[in-house]
């Protein structure tokens, strides 16, 4: 089961490290990382697994989000089944 | 994997473009309630509501959290309480929606409807008895939505029916006029109801349904209307290509929540209504989609035809993202709920006129407009009659929400407040209807009804 989690603010040093540090500590592993720039903000996506997570689904994004908001930064994760059923027939 | 790009697409639908679940309504028969005892009988529909719906906010919270994506109404439908209470007293139905109330309140959903009577061919006494509580029953509650279906196709107009909704309608606004006659939000006339909407005012529990079920209202003019402003002056099959495509993938999206919802709530799966249903906000405007066709500004000439492109790409690019559509399914055109549609009404380009015609080609009907206090029970059951004629005549659903604001006029506003918005007053015929409306007895059924 796997979850995207994107971040969308300004670029600087360490959001990448911030962002895995923030899921290991929830045993959540991140597969696969693509870095862009849209409208003007770094966009950062970041799909990770999420079937081994030691936290619930919800706490772990509040936590995520919060970080964001700590760091003037949109925080998001989203369960991969949304983007599946937006973009997959 | 997913494409890169696609999620980029999500991500900008709901952060800019106001994607939202706009509700998940759990519909709840409460035929197994009934009972002669008026005591017993307010338990039992208590007790069912909140344990059938103990959950409901919770696992819609813990939706939004999982996919992302704002679920704005957590909402239940019963069955059209006028059944369910039918040897009651009008006092008893006032009773009833208390007890409706004190549901909504303990499990912190949005709104119940389903405060409802059918009498599209006549009206058993408890349909009777409920329509006249409906002033004061609205006027006591604040999370109950009531509904009467007046007509239908098969069954023509009752026009008694369509008589006293306008006398009801008026006695609903003065007796919340302390509150911009909140009460009239919370009522809707109905020709071909839906027994499965999930909108309200207008959602009940229908005869056929099950137990419990789970319905789907997905939203989304924010995301069209960026659609359509992204392709350009492209020709009409493109237009129409583009809507489909993006309805396409909004409906999957509710379709997910419903299945998803309806799986830890261990109830069955309903319908999705495809309905593009706005809000208040910034870039969340059905009438911003149309004037992002061409439209200087919505109500102006090619109003209507904008509005049935509109619709019907809608249905097709939603229909095949849903095993199951139903309710309204239909752009909506609420005045007051929508930024677009009050700029064009404050303009005078949008007028009462100009909507009726308008929902021939869409759902609803004629939808949070706001008009003179002084206005005639008389002339608003004449709005009610030409607007549910529309509905029997072409085999869909219209309905009429209408506020007569007691002590205001036209060039005044009025302000609801969340997402019922503010209206300005719009002006209505001066010219009686009273002899017309005051004949008593039905409408005829249309030829073509006789399918048979």
């Amino acid at each position: 089961m796997k979850a995207v989690i994107t971040v969308i603010g300004k670029d600087r040093v360490g959001i990448i490290s911030m962002v895995s540090a923030e899921c290991a500590k929830s045993n959540v592993n991140v597969i696969d990382i693509n870095q862009t720039v849209l409208d003007g903000y770094f966009t950062m996506i970041m799909v990770v697994e999420i079937g081994e997570m030691t936290e619930k689904f919800s706490s772990f994004a509040d936590r995520l989000a919060e970080k964001g908001r700590e760091n003037a930064l949109d925080i998001r994760v989203m369960h991969e089944d949304i983007f599946n059923a937006m973009h997959k027939i | 994997m997913i494409n890169t790009q696609d999620i980029l697409q999500t991500i900008k639908m709901i952060r800019e473009e106001n994607l939202d679940i706009r509700t998940v309504t759990m519909g709840i028969s409460l035929f197994d309630c009934i009972t002669d005892d008026p005591q017993r009988l307010e338990a039992k529909i208590y007790d069912k509501i909140t344990t059938k719906a103990k959950d409901l906010v919770r696992v819609c919270e813990e939706l939004e959290h999982t996919y992302g994506i704002p679920i704005v109404n957590k909402r239940i439908s019963v069955t059209p309480i006028s059944y369910i209470g039918a040897g009651l007293s009008p006092a008893g139905f006032v009773r009833l929606a208390e007890t409706l109330e004190r549901a909504a309140q303990t499990l912190g959903v949005n709104f119940i409807g389903g405060f409802s009577a059918l009498v599209q061919k006549g009206a058993i006494p408890g349909a009777s008895a409920l329509i006249e509580s409906i002033p004061e029953a609205l006027t006591v509650t604040d999370h109950i939505c009531s509904s009467v279906n007046v007509a239908s196709t098969k069954a023509g107009i009752n026009m008694d029916a369509v008589k006293r909704m306008g006398e009801i309608i008026k006695a609903t606004a003065e007796n919340t006029k302390d509150r911009d006659c909140i009460g009239c939000a919370k009522l809707v006339v109905f020709a071909n109801i839906p027994e499965d909407n999930p909108f309200m005012a207008g959602a009940m529990h229908g005869f056929g349904e099950p137990d419990t079920v789970i319905n789907v209202g997905v939203s989304g003019p924010g995301v069209v209307a960026a659609a359509i402003k992204a392709a350009g002056d492209c020709d009409f099959s493109t237009l129409a290509d583009t809507v489909k495509n993006i309805a396409f993938k909004i409906t999957r999206v509710g379709q997910l929540i419903a299945k998803e919802a309806a799986r830890r709530l261990n109830t069955p799966y309903g319908i999705v209504d495809l309905s593009l249903a706005p809000t208040p906000a910034a870039g969340d405007s059905v009438a911003e989609i149309l004037e992002n066709m061409g439209l200087e500004c919505t109500g102006t000439h090619g109003t209507t035809a904008a509005l049935a492109l509109l619709n019907d790409a809608v249905k097709k690019g939603g229909v095949m993202a849903s095993s199951h559509v139903g309710g309204l399914s239909g752009a909506f055109i609420p005045v007051s709920e929508d930024r677009g549609m009050i700029a064009a009404a404050e303009a005078g380009t949008l007028t009462l006129e100009k909507l009726e015609a308008m929902t021939a080609v869409c759902s609803v009907g004629l939808d949070m407009i706001a008009i003179p206090g002084d206005t005639s029970a008389a002339t608003i059951s004449g709005i009610i009659a030409d607007e549910i004629s529309i509905g029997v005549v072409n085999t869909k659903t219209t309905a009429v929400r209408v506020i007569p604001v007691v002590g205001k006029g036209v060039g005044e506003n009025v302000e609801f407040g969340g997402l019922l918005g503010h209206a300005p007053i719009m002006p209505v015929k001066s010219a009686s209807c009273e002899r017309f409306i005051s004949r008593g007895g039905r409408i005829p059924a249309p030829i073509h009804s006789l399918k048979n």
